[in-house]
């Protein structure tokens, strides 16, 4: 079963048209010594209700923990509506919207949540989506390359404390066209970028600063002095945000004199489930005078030729399939069915409703920090404001913890060793709207067992 | 169709909204801690609708759209085939949704499974040796192979290697990739027959070649006949081969890019294995290759040990060209791919080929038969094929494009236009194996019906589309004026 849905009167009536004997004859062109006969390696296949149950027995296999792991991924309320409207046939079988007019659904909702991110992000423009937040992060640091004329390094400061993973991905798409990364190390009380760690780059050759707010650890950089720093010197300033957050804490757009210059984030929080991770989408803003520069498809508003208002692609000789080996990126077919569901999220949420998020979660942070903090043997790693998610100390290496947490069901947030060894036993954890006061207690209760249990071992 | 519909911020009313979805606030102590200097200053304006003020909106907004589910849609290049509802439904179950990518792996072998199994089944129907599924798209799997065959020069300290070579009619994505990977393209052309001159590459080749991207059967809709000359010259000269998957369709189950010689492929699961295009993604763009580029395979993988799977890392794979993405890829996407592989299984991926191939050179046949030129009418076709318009627009004044827009009346989305750009007033038709002998039939006598149209009142295709919510759009004000954010103070 291929979906096909030709019977054998068919078949025969369409070779006849093509004037072949066998279908195997329109394969004529292909020189036989290549060709297969089987395909050895793929099983039978198995019909609807046979995946059905292999699919569900898998996913039951999985089955569910309490979960307070963040590290760039959140759990998040869902409204229904979201994902039901998302999966509408006329959003998840429609391609790229090449043709405007076959496509105004498609086209009139990128415009909507472009108008959305520039708006949550204080800037003047967006593009219709980034694959995710990390390789959004390395696109910004190449767009950044192309917006600083000024600048001949193709050199980029990025923080210690920004995402491991961002970091490894935006040097993995970036390194073949010579772009260097300069660390900035944060300051091991507060867990921030300090001034002491820009001053050795005073002087120098620098493309573009990256500041990631909230950082990794969940703590509030200084982005206005970190921002002024930078323009000062001619640096371009890229953002990198949670835009859950942004409902609470100073947009990009207002960082400083003069504002961030490009921002970008993961987009997953908006609507998005975790999913083992993905698919989810990044997101770009920036401001007028660079939207030349930033990669990926843009949507605009113009007239039809009746004088009406109607969407369609624009800015399209920035694109590889104009430029070719000229084009801003190669990137194409990006995240839109995920757009889709964050542009009817944040219809959903609004002004209050992501207010209302981003209080919660960050509420619901501390209240798990003060509880686990009671714990003996656990402190906090840093001093200072955080946002929805926080690095605590253990007095014991944390991978033997969480393995006991999680045969309690537990996920209890993400060992920072392999990432951060100068932190000695250091947890990430996180905790959003979703979590009640009763799953903070139980995670705190079952925390106390584990370490006492390790103590007593 | 139906008519347009306002924008989601004109519904908005100060202090309405969909409250049932909101948490309750903690309160403003909750937030004390956080400095006055870090906190917005104004709301963001996001729109303030009831729900079904929402759902009404967005659902109006889709019925504005062509789609595989609604119409047919023979986008040449795109693989618009019907994908299986099953394949969201089973992908969309609730442990799956919830794991977290950082979770322990102990609480994912479901879905590690599934993600190990789908590489071997990958390696089946194209004959590599190793595929890694993180490339988040088609172009970012073309950027990880020739990011992999600039790697694997490096690594043979043979790094002076940065010529890539691509045929004139290549997908736009190719000369890109090439310069994001730091490479000089070098463009060779394709004879009348649409096969690769190979004297030319004979040519173009030297101790600069890192390799050469091809699609077979190429954007031409031709298979390239001679594949096995091609590989040689790269191969002497030091090159390897890179295969753009994006036609793959055509010969799933009949012939591997392994066994053509090449070294290094990127699928479009989106398109040959019917994962949902999305309006424009989520896409996932896998990569194989052959034994000499195991090691530069992007992380993660999925690996197995007895009868316990788990991610492959860093540490596993150190010479890998590293992350493209922050966890694993479209995982979701993999998910649907892996179901459909499941529900076709062996038999069926072979149909997918033998049936594509049989709608395209009916199709073309047919079409031929109505009066309409072929570009190669001396090929077969494979999954696609395409028909040249420079005829109508030389004699009629009538052009692809209008061809294109006046379909969109008869209710079939317009095939691709003006790709490959060798080709003048071209239309490149992919049917797909999905669509019935009838609604060929019926997209035959639709292109007739315009032909008519053309020759007795041009205007009406000149001036198409009459149907849609909006007549053509002027692009050109578009990037003139640009407006890519609502604003409500200058609205028309």
């Amino acid at each position: 079963m291929a979906f096909i849905p030709h019977t054998e009167a068919d078949v025969a009536a369409m070779l006849a048209t093509i004037g072949a004997a066998r279908i195997e004859d329109l394969f004529d062109e292909i020189p036989p010594r290549l060709r297969i006969r089987s395909l050895a390696g793929v099983p039978e296949a198995l019909n609807e209700m046979e995946v059905g149950r292999l699919m569900s027995e898998r996913a039951a296999a999985d089955g569910t923990a309490l979960s307070f792991l963040g590290a760039g991924a959140y759990e998040h309320h869902i409204p229904a509506a979201v994902w039901a409207i998302t999966t509408r046939g006329e959003f998840y079988s429609a391609y790229t919207p090449y043709q405007a007019e076959a496509s105004q659904g498609t086209l009139q909702l990128i415009y909507e949540f472009q108008t959305m991110m520039a708006r949550l992000t204080a800037m003047d423009a967006a593009n219709a989506s980034m694959y995710d937040g990390a390789s959004a992060m390395g696109e910004a640091a190449l767009m950044a390359v192309r917006a600083n004329r000024k600048s001949k390094a193709a050199r980029i400061l990025v923080p210690a404390s920004v995402h491991p993973y961002y970091r490894r991905v935006a040097h993995a798409l970036t390194c073949n066209q010579g772009l260097t990364f300069a660390e900035l190390a944060y300051a091991p009380q507060e867990g921030t970028t300090s001034g002491a760690a820009l001053a050795p780059f005073e002087g120098e050759d620098i493309t573009a600063l990256i500041i990631q707010q909230p950082n990794f650890f969940g703590r509030l950089e200084d982005v206005d002095t970190l921002t002024d720093w930078a323009h000062a010197r001619g640096i371009l300033v890229i953002a990198v945000v949670n835009p859950t957050a942004l409902a609470l804490l100073k947009p990009p757009g207002e960082w400083g004199a003069r504002g961030a210059d490009i921002a970008v984030g993961e987009g997953q929080p908006l609507g998005v489930p975790l999913s083992c991770g993905g698919p989810y989408f990044g997101f770009m803003t920036t401001r007028m005078e660079h939207v030349r520069q930033m990669p990926g498809r843009i949507v605009g508003r113009t007239l039809d030729t009746a004088g009406r208002p109607g969407f369609t692609l624009t800015l399209q000789a920035r694109e590889q399939h104009i430029r070719r080996a000229k084009a801003t990126s190669n990137i194409c077919t990006n995240q839109g069915l995920l757009v889709t569901a964050a542009t009817i999220y944040l219809s959903l949420m609004g002004p209050q409703g992501l207010e209302r998020t981003a209080a919660a979660a960050h509420a619901r942070t501390r209240e798990l920090v003060a509880a686990l903090t009671r714990v003996p043997g656990v402190r906090p790693a840093f001093t200072g404001a955080y946002f929805h998610e926080a690095v605590l100390q253990l007095d014991r290496p944390v991978a033997a913890v969480l393995r006991a947490l999680a045969s309690r069901g537990i996920h209890g947030g993400l060992d920072l060793a392999p990432y951060y060894p100068e932190l000695g036993p250091a947890l990430l954890v996180c905790a959003t709207e979703t979590k009640s006061p009763a799953d903070i207690e139980r995670y705190r209760a079952s925390l106390s067992e584990a370490l006492q249990a390790a103590r007593a071992a | 169709m139906p008519v347009a519909d306002k924008v989601i911020f004109e519904y908005s009313q100060a202090g309405r909204g969909a409250s049932d979805q909101w948490p309750h606030h903690p309160g403003a102590a909750a937030l004390a801690d956080l400095p006055a200097a870090q906190r917005r200053a104004r709301p963001p304006q996001l729109p303030e609708v009831s729900e079904l003020e929402a759902v009404r909106h967005f659902t109006r907004l889709s019925q504005l759209n062509f789609s595989i589910d609604t119409h047919f849609y023979p986008l040449g290049s795109c693989t618009m085939k019907y994908n299986p509802r099953a394949c969201n439904q089973y992908a969309m179950l609730p442990q799956f949704l919830a794991r977290h990518p950082l979770a322990p792996e102990t609480q994912g072998q479901g879905f590690l499974a599934c993600l190990y199994e789908l590489q071997e089944m990958l390696k089946a129907v194209t004959g590599m040796e190793g595929v890694a599924l993180s490339p988040m798209a088609g172009a970012q799997g073309e950027f990880a192979g020739v990011a992999m065959i600039r790697a694997y020069h490096r690594a043979r300290g043979d790094g002076a290697r940065n010529e890539i070579i691509v045929p004139e009619a290549a997908h736009g994505t190719n000369p890109a990739t090439a310069t994001m990977c730091g490479c000089v393209v070098r463009e060779i052309p394709v004879d009348s027959h649409g096969d690769v001159e190979l004297a030319a590459l004979e040519a173009a080749v030297g101790p600069n070649t890192a390799g050469i991207m091809l699609t077979n059967p190429s954007t031409l809709g031709v298979f390239e006949r001679h594949i096995s000359e091609v590989a040689r010259i790269v191969h002497e000269a030091g090159g390897l081969l890179y295969y753009d998957g994006a036609n793959l369709n055509a010969i799933l189950g009949k012939v591997r890019p392994g066994d053509m010689g090449f070294d290094v492929i990127h699928m479009n699961l989106h398109k040959t294995f019917s994962t949902p295009h999305g309006g424009g993604g989520p896409g996932a763009g896998a990569v194989g290759v052959a034994a000499r580029l195991l090691p530069f395979l992007p992380i993660p993988l999925v690996g197995k040990e007895g009868e316990r799977y788990r991610w492959l890392t860093e540490a596993d794979v150190p010479q890998s060209i590293g992350r493209l993405s922050a966890f694993m890829g479209n995982a979701g996407v993999l998910l649907r791919a892996y179901i459909y592989m499941r529900l076709l299984g062996r038999e069926g991926m072979q149909q997918v080929g033998e049936f594509a191939t049989l709608n395209a050179n009916y199709l073309l046949k047919r079409l031929q038969a109505a009066g309409f030129d072929a570009a190669y009418p001396q090929r077969r076709a494979s999954h696609e094929f395409i028909i040249t318009l420079k005829r109508q627009a030389r004699e009629l004044n009538v052009t692809a494009m209008d061809f294109a827009k006046r379909l969109l009346d008869y209710g079939f989305h317009a095939p691709t236009t003006y790709f490959p750009l060798l080709v003048p007033e071209c239309l490149l038709i992919e049917p797909t194996e999905t669509e019935s002998r009838e609604v060929l039939d019926a997209f035959v006598t639709a292109l007739s019906r315009i032909q008519q149209e053309a020759e007795q009142e041009p205007g009406r295709v000149t001036s198409a589309p009459h149907t849609m919510p909006v007549r053509r759009l002027d692009d050109v004000r578009a990037a003139r004026q640009l407006d890519l954010t609502w604003k409500p103070t200058a609205q028309s």
